[in-house]
């Protein structure tokens, strides 16, 4: 079964690379969104093992968004991608799946 | 935010060699050395009551190696679809890639955001495009920054068809996250650097070099053998990272050959000597924590 990721970001070609990206690998299944509002919708809709958090999203949207999905579901992992391309994604996401999730209160959020 | 977790749990994330400075002695067989880095985690040396030093030592011959024909590339550090666990950053140097780069071939539009990305090269020259107008040429002696922030797209080719371009590219994680995308690049006299270490980049736009948005200096000299310098650390709560890019040093008492890289922290002062002519290294100052 597919592992599924979440990808929220506010570059609308970046965020189509990284999606586009994971969906090259046969094991991962991406959906991705640049508003908070419907990253919500989606993830209240599917089950995610995963949700990456590209550039550009506030520090408030962050913590709001984290707390949420936290809430909703607590062994949700989060993390923050850099890079914006392939470079670090693969392993990013390799880590984050191998890990057990951190709640978003034990996270020191920049 | 999940990577400062980590880089708190684990600057290093990787194995740590740990001993006194007064023990560094103890530390200098290379083969006990390659023995001891494949263990997670050293414990202080029993008695040492002194601060320790942590080193980590990363050979030339454990790097990941892709061959894709007209990029041939050594990663210290994880990177693409090379993922070691036990690589993943030295505090917030995150990619650390040694590239040859075939005549006329290079890498077409991409995206990079939030990443404080430094190229250098090492041999020919490279052809650099991005989406704010600036098109660039770096060559040896040269050094190019990109804070990437919100988003930024470029290119990058070797320019020329009769020769190779050789070039380290390097990653470190932002102070900030979302800045504005800035794109610099500086020439360097590289004879500042004989018997000498040139700073060739700072968090400073008025200090030699290049600048970034990271609490970083980078420094490259190119000694005679035997030359011995100092290096003295900018922040106490950084780390070094030192790559030799040509001959043969010891660092820190420890002997390193040619793209061996050693990564120190827990110290004010770093020692190195040139064990070969024409002998090049370059130190990468940088956080061990992000934030």
């Amino acid at each position: 079964m597919k592992k599924q990721i979440l990808v929220i970001g506010r570059h609308g070609e970046i965020l189509q690379t990284v999606l586009r990206l994971i969906n090259a690998n046969e094991q991962w299944e991406a959906k991705g969104t640049l508003e908070d509002a419907e990253a919500i919708r989606i993830f209240d809709r599917f089950s995610f093992d995963l949700i990456l958090l590209t550039n550009g999203i506030s520090e408030h949207c962050e913590n709001s968004l984290r707390l949420y999905f936290t809430d909703k579901r607590p062994t949700v992992n989060i993390v923050q991608h850099y890079g914006g391309g392939s470079g670090l994604l693969t392993t990013e996401i390799l880590q984050a799946l191998s890990e057990p999730a951190v709640s978003a209160s034990s996270h020191q959020i920049k | 935010m999940k990577i400062k977790h980590s880089l708190k749990k684990d600057t290093t994330g990787t194995g740590i060699l740990s001993a006194t400075s007064e023990s560094n002695n103890l530390l200098n067989n290379n083969d006990e050395l390659k023995k001891i880095e494949a263990m997670r985690h050293i414990p202080n040396m029993e008695g040492v009551t002194t601060p320790e030093v942590n080193f980590l030592l990363h050979k030339a011959n454990s790097r990941g190696h892709v061959d894709h024909g007209w990029l041939e590339s050594y990663h210290t550090f994880s990177f693409a679809n090379y993922y070691n666990p036990e690589r993943m950053h030295f505090g917030v140097l995150r990619v650390l890639n040694d590239d040859r780069v075939d005549p006329g071939k290079g890498f077409g539009r991409h995206p990079h955001d939030n990443m404080e990305i430094i190229s250098i090269p090492l041999e020919g020259d490279l052809k650099h495009e991005d989406n704010m107008g600036n098109i660039a040429i770096i060559k040896h002696g040269d050094i190019q920054v990109m804070s990437a922030g919100t988003g930024i797209f470029h290119s990058e080719y070797n320019k020329n068809e009769d020769q190779q371009a050789k070039f380290l590219q390097i990653w470190l994680f932002p102070r900030t996250k979302n800045v504005a995308p800035r794109y610099d690049q500086a020439s360097l006299n590289i004879n500042d650097r004989r018997n000498n270490l040139q700073q060739i980049l700072s968090p400073d736009s008025n200090d030699a070099g290049v600048w970034i948005n990271q609490d970083a200096w980078f420094h490259i000299g190119q000694f005679d053998n035997d030359f011995k310098i100092d290096y003295n650390l900018k922040k106490s709560t950084n780390g070094v990272y030192a790559f030799v890019i040509k001959g043969n040093f010891s660092i820190a008492g420890i002997e390193l050959n040619q793209r061996d890289g050693l990564g120190i922290s827990n110290t004010k002062k770093i020692s190195l000597k040139a064990n070969s002519a024409d002998a090049e290294v370059l130190l990468m100052e940088v956080p061990m924590t992000l934030g």
